[in-house]
């Protein structure tokens, strides 16, 4: 990877959040780089960190420890006027076109609001030429201009999410679990527009979902989180190829695949389910379900580890498959 | 020929509120034999949910018409007196909720929950018995039987599907009704909670109707299928009526399998169907998937409901088929 092209880098994430009942580990020791046009998918099961990831990453809450680079400047403890500035590059697509949408703005009003914010544009008229040009680079038909988000579906309620988004021609944006509120066929609308604005405006997008259909669909490189740890990480043909972390196959063998010929084909049902992340132990955080858990898997954390080239796990295991 | 255990014979329901009325099932007929496993599939909307309420005769009582007949073993649920259906729902008939975070009461320990429902329909039981049949549930579903005492919130996500999944089947229902029972879940849960549905199903004998939006999920764990869309059955059959892609089928059911992200093969593009699902008080005339439909003909947009054309156990409903025969 050349030096030049990384877009984005992580170094040592930490996310800890101080619970009554303990430090939850959110974000534990995370490092990447994303190159510039690429597309990082982060998967992973409820709590294990991925939203956090990416709204520390976004400086939406700030980090506990480590340093995030864009573009080749450390912006972990940048002041909030300069990370104004940074702002216009890097974006976010929420989760749930629901509750993300201000429910007293129109569809004009909430695309506008970025432009507003960063006076990009002098007088209204400009800017709502914007609007409309947005609209349709989003797909989004003009008639619904001044139209609420609750008369909308949810498909078009996520198109106003992505068109606010990219209104300020971003570099970099954080898709937050996009179409899992949306029915099959809207969502492979919404997956498909995003592919097609990532080629037309060059954007890099960290995926965050926890469909792995969906994160092989769109990703050039999956990052597969347990419990705030990176459990592995390579290009997305070859973790469905070879996955290597035993969390990793469990994930994947428990998958329902539409096609008939699988049925029967008992999956690899993994026991147990997610164990806390407040104050966890020493040791690998998966080992209570792992099925090769041994003594050193409970008492040494693995590092994370460049087994092949470009793939990376973190399990005492790997090297032995 | 097993035993018909639920006939659905041209229901409809209709919701009229101020002036509009939404046709949210319209003429489904669906019958279920002992033992079987039936996916109802469809999108938000299709009507799924309204027809497992309508045998669960759970619908509201005000601006609902509904028309056609349900039976349960040749005893007719539409129409049946409150008290007569309250024998039945819970104990023959049982249905799993959609969202276990709110169908549980937060109030109430669980194990009492699950103790409600075999009380109420064992009246003569006595309390020891039935704690014993508490723990049993509990077992069966794989939970220990000492977290009775405890509260919903003390249960993950999964663990309280279970609860829900436990108070369904303590009667040993001979049909039950799981609504997305496992949409809120994550996959590795979601693999666990199927696969104890799947080994309660064996082992109780139990008929399942399993509403999902889920294909995948459908070819693991049916053995038919029927899929909505606008409050109709447009297709159904065997598992290998549907799934089998030589065949030729419904146009939505096409778009349905294209729009999934593959997860065998590489694909560049995923084919989503155009356009929306139509809302239910605004269906278009002719064939109601007609303007996302990419076979739409003259014939599709007019007039009544395209005929239901059928080849052994498989059917389709579309105008592009003809008797016995796949595309013209």
């Amino acid at each position: 990877m050349s030096e030049q092209n990384v877009l984005l880098e992580c170094v040592n994430l930490k996310k800890y959040f101080n619970t009554p009942r303990g430090v939850l580990h959110a974000v534990d020791d995370v490092s990447f780089r994303l190159e510039a046009g690429k597309t990082l998918g982060v998967v992973g099961e409820s709590g294990c960190g991925k939203s956090t990831l990416g709204r520390t990453i976004l400086r939406l809450l700030p980090a506990t420890e480590g340093q995030i680079i864009f573009n080749g400047e450390d912006i972990t403890h940048l002041p909030d006027k300069e990370m104004l500035r940074l702002r216009k590059e890097m974006q976010i697509v929420f989760q749930d076109p629901f509750s993300s949408l201000d429910p007293k703005m129109t569809v004009s009003q909430i695309i506008e609001e970025p432009l507003k914010i960063h006076k990009l544009y002098q007088d209204k008229s400009a800017r709502l030429e914007r609007v409309s040009e947005l609209m349709e680079t989003v797909g989004l038909d003009d008639r619904y201009v001044n139209t609420y988000p609750h008369e909308l579906d949810g498909g078009r309620r996520q198109r106003i999410g992505i068109a606010r988004a990219i209104a300020l021609n971003p570099k970099f944006i954080v898709c937050d679990e996009p179409v899992s509120a949306l029915d099959v066929s809207i969502q492979a609308q919404i997956l498909n527009l995003m592919m097609d604005l990532k080629d037309e405006f060059g954007l890099t997008y960290i995926f965050i979902t926890h469909d792995l259909s969906v994160v092989k669909h769109i990703s050039d490189n999956i990052l597969v989180l347990y419990l705030g740890k990176m459990v592995e990480m390579t290009s997305s043909d070859r973790l469905f190829e070879n996955p290597l972390h035993p969390y990793t196959k469990a994930l994947l063998s428990a998958i329902p695949i539409p096609d008939i010929s699988y049925k029967g084909k008992e999956a690899q049902v993994m026991k147990g389910e997610v164990t806390s992340p407040i104050d966890p132990p020493e040791g690998c955080r998966f080992a209570a379900r792992c099925p090769l858990a041994t003594d050193k898997c409970r008492s040494q954390t693995p590092s994370f580890v460049e087994v092949e080239k470009d793939h990376f796990v973190a399990c005492h295991h790997a090297a032995e498959q | 020929m097993g035993e018909k255990l639920l006939e659905i014979k041209d229901y409809s329901v209709r919701f009229t509120t101020d002036k509009v009325i939404s046709r949210a099932v319209n003429h489904v007929d669906l019958s279920l034999e002992k033992g079987e496993v039936l996916g109802l599939v469809g999108e938000t909307g299709a009507g799924k949910t309204t027809t497992a309420l309508s045998v669960m005769g759970l619908l509201p009582k005000y601006a609902v018409e509904t028309e056609g007949e349900i039976f349960f073993h040749g005893e007719k649920l539409t129409g049946m007196k409150e008290k007569q259906y309250r024998n039945i729902r819970g104990k023959h008939i049982s249905m799993i909720f959609q969202d276990p975070m709110t169908s549980l009461n937060p109030v109430f320990r669980v194990g009492d929950q699950i103790a409600d429902v075999i009380k109420i329909h064992n009246p003569k039981m006595g309390q020891h018995e039935v704690n014993e049949k508490v723990d049993e549930i509990l077992t069966m579903v794989g939970i220990a039987p000492e977290r009775k005492l405890e509260y919903p919130h003390q249960f993950s996500g999964g663990m309280k599907q279970r609860v829900m999944i436990a108070i369904a089947i303590a009667c040993n229902p001979e049909l039950l009704i799981a609504d997305e029972p496992t949409t809120a879940l994550d996959v590795t849960i979601q693999a666990q909670v199927i696969k104890m549905m799947r080994n309660l199903q064996k082992e109780l004998g139990s008929s399942v109707i399993l509403i999902t939006h889920d294909l995948g999920i459908v070819a693991n764990f049916c053995d038919k299928v029927a899929i909505m869309y606008a409050g109709e059955i447009v297709e159904s059959g065997t598992l290998e009526d549907i799934f089998d892609k030589s065949r030729s089928h419904h146009p939505y059911t096409e778009g349905l399998f294209a729009s999934l992200p593959n997860i065998t093969e590489k694909t560049d593009r995923l084919v989503p169907i155009k356009g929306l699902t139509p809302h239910p008080s605004e269906l278009p005339e002719g064939c109601k998937f007609h303007p996302r439909c990419p076979k739409c003909t003259e014939i599709c947009t007019k007039g009544e409901n395209p005929r239901r054309c059928r080849k052994g156990s498989h059917m389709v409903q579309c105008h592009l088929f003809e008797e016995g025969k796949g595309y013209e």
